[in-house]
């Protein structure tokens, strides 16, 4: 007989199995939405699916009656922004002084201990200090984000150059590289692929801040919805707005995968 | 995401069978955030004056303090305790909104400049047209502003508001983008002695319109009216004390996390009903009548209704002088009639 461990799955009970925690939670929450709603037809804690499509549909596809716009979308518009400007930055800075200090030692010395304690402070802990450096626009929120996220990075990005042969190095400059010549063509080419796979494990914690800081002090955000809402208990609103993040927060992942795939196909051969 | 969806679920199941209930029951529950007001609350727990009143009417009463006030309103309206501290608009738009019919069994106080509305480097009301006013959004805070620009023939298309947690506003202040906050005691008292800042309006203004409440579940408060009882019963022994002992207030001063000259500067600007008989007075007047109506306009207007609400007497609230709104859907009532009972020396 075959052993447990052996047992693979054939593609349909596979892709039955992947459902199957979804349709059981679905199916969870109908039945104790219904018990809910028999008990109080207008109870908030644990809405009907419909009610959730008529919040889906006043919040993405139809105009605000105060504003004029759509609030979904506005709201979205300004969560990606902040959360994609705040990576792309968090991951410039990580690449950067990851890759000096994983190569100079002398960068490293100067500056490697001072990040590891900088990335170990909590930066929900120093909110004040940074209200009062950044101020309370959008600049305060990327910069959060880029507090949380880039010391991550820069620790990931120079271990990961202190990991690579050193034999690499050697050969190059035996061969006459330069220093900028190794960062070129021996260091940054192999790390690149690296960093996608860094941004991709931060991405999480820069939706956390992300949300944190539209909680904090906003006017519009993905983030800013659902802390607003939370007031008068709205989770027919709540519940899609979590959902879509899950989404974008998926697509996002997802979709750097890919460009790592399609860029770095020699950086995944190892996983298929 | 699944998870806490599942968490959830499990959650609601697991208290499903209580919530709403309104069969008789002899274990209650009670939740308090910190404010000034409801301060005695925790005095009333630490001191066990609300175990001996619970045990003299043979029940028991927990009390939970929550850090985080909506937090303590959602559970309550979710149905997990049976009664919890909160403004009247807060009960107008959170348990009432949500059809929980609820009853404010005891009318504790008003805000009487416990509110303010503070400009950066500007000295009077009307300079706030065109700024961007911090505050957090749709809550009293926001009420207090609207009957605020409305004093002086402004409305809110005149400015703009930015949502801002409560716990930061402090902070906020600081920054150099902020230029208009408006936010309640102990922030408040934080941000007037800075130089800059004028406080150019406050709720002694609006007298009585913010008021803080302890609200009951009205189907769990009609099965037992003992839980009613002990509440208010030990509600205004705890009145009678703290007025005339300083040690007391220093005791809730601490909780709160001030000392006993923060703690009474807090107490000046807040109205209390020390006594029942304050207490009915106000509640049985026909002002609050009007008061009601303009929060519940306020609400309306802004959406804290509920989508389905076609005007902003679509939840009626019951007040002693008259019903406001709709008398068949009322859900939200003042009830003096426990404080009555501890006015006539009945409880």
């Amino acid at each position: 007989m075959k052993r447990l461990m052996n047992i693979e799955p054939s593609p349909a009970l596979r892709g039955f199995l992947t459902l199957l925690p979804f349709i059981l939670a679905l199916f969870a929450y109908s039945i104790a939405s219904e018990a809910r709603l028999a008990e109080n037809p207008h109870d908030k804690l644990l809405p009907s699916f419909t009610q959730i499509v008529d919040a889906v549909d006043r919040y993405a596809f139809t105009e605000n009656k105060r504003t004029g716009e759509y609030l979904l979308w506005q709201d979205t518009g300004a969560s990606l922004y902040r959360i994609g400007l705040g990576i792309t930055i968090s991951a410039i800075i990580g690449l950067f002084i990851g890759l000096c200090n994983g190569l100079l030692p002398i960068v490293r010395s100067g500056l490697s201990p001072f990040i590891t304690i900088i990335s170990l402070i909590p930066p929900m802990a120093i909110l004040p200090i940074l209200f009062i450096t950044f101020g309370l626009d959008e600049l305060a929120k990327v910069m959060l984000i880029i507090i949380g996220t880039a010391p991550v990075i820069i620790r990931d990005m120079q271990s990961q150059v202190m990991q690579l042969p050193k034999e690499q190095l050697i050969k190059a400059q035996t061969l006459g590289a330069s220093t900028w010549l190794v960062t070129l063509r021996v260091v940054l080419p192999q790390i690149m692929p690296r960093l996608l796979a860094s941004v991709r494990l931060t991405l999480g914690a820069a939706w956390l801040f992300l949300i944190a800081a539209e909680a904090i002090a906003a006017q519009e955000g993905l983030g800013y919805r659902i802390f607003l809402v939370r007031r008068y208990m709205s989770m027919d609103v709540i519940f899609p707005y979590v959902i879509w993040i899950t989404t974008l927060a998926f697509a996002m992942d997802f979709s750097l995968r890919k460009i790592s795939e399609v860029c770095f196909p020699w950086y995944h051969q190892g996983a298929k | 995401m699944n998870k806490l969806k599942l968490l959830l679920v499990l959650a609601a199941l697991f208290t499903s069978q209580q919530s709403f209930a309104a069969e008789t029951k002899d274990k209650f529950s009670v939740c308090w955030s910190i404010y000034v007001g409801w301060m005695p609350w925790d005095y009333g727990d630490s001191s066990g004056i609300i175990k001996k009143w619970a045990d003299k009417y043979d029940i028991e009463i927990d009390v939970v303090q929550f850090n985080d006030y909506i937090e303590s309103i959602n559970q309550y309206t979710a149905g997990q305790f049976d009664a919890c501290t909160m403004t009247n608009m807060d009960a107008l738009t959170i348990p009432a909104a949500s059809f929980v019919d609820s009853t404010a069994l005891i009318v504790g106080d008003y805000s009487n400049g416990n509110d303010g509305i503070v400009l950066k480097d500007k000295k009077t009301l009307k300079d706030i047209k065109g700024q961007q006013v911090n505050l957090v959004e749709l809550s009293v805070s926001h009420y207090f502003l609207a009957r605020a620009l409305e004093s002086v023939g402004m409305t809110e298309r005149d400015i703009k508001v930015v949502n801002t947690s409560d716990a930061d506003i402090v902070a906020a202040y600081s920054s150099k983008d902020v230029t208009a906050v408006v936010t309640w005691n102990p922030a408040l008292s934080e941000i007037t002695p800075q130089p800059s800042a004028t406080e150019v309006y406050d709720s002694s203004k609006t007298p009585g319109e913010i008021l803080d409440l302890m609200v009951a579940n009205t189907e769990t408060l009609k099965a037992n009216p003992n839980f009613g009882k002990a509440l208010v019963g030990a509600w205004y022994e705890i009145m009678e004390k703290m007025q005339v002992d300083s040690k007391i207030r220093t005791e809730m001063a601490v909780a709160s996390g001030t000392d006993l000259a923060g703690y009474d500067a807090q107490l000046a600007t807040t109205k209390m009903f020390y006594t029942p008989k304050d207490a009915v007075t106000f509640t049985a007047d026909k002002q609050l009548a009007k008061t009601m109506e303009y929060v519940a306009k306020f609400s309306f207007k802004h959406g804290l209704l509920g989508e389905s609400a076609p005007d902003f007497g679509f939840i009626g609230i019951e007040t002693p002088a008259g019903i406001v709104g709709d008398k068949n859907n009322v859900q939200l009532r003042f009830d003096t009639s426990y404080m009555q009972m501890a006015l006539d020396g009945k409880l």
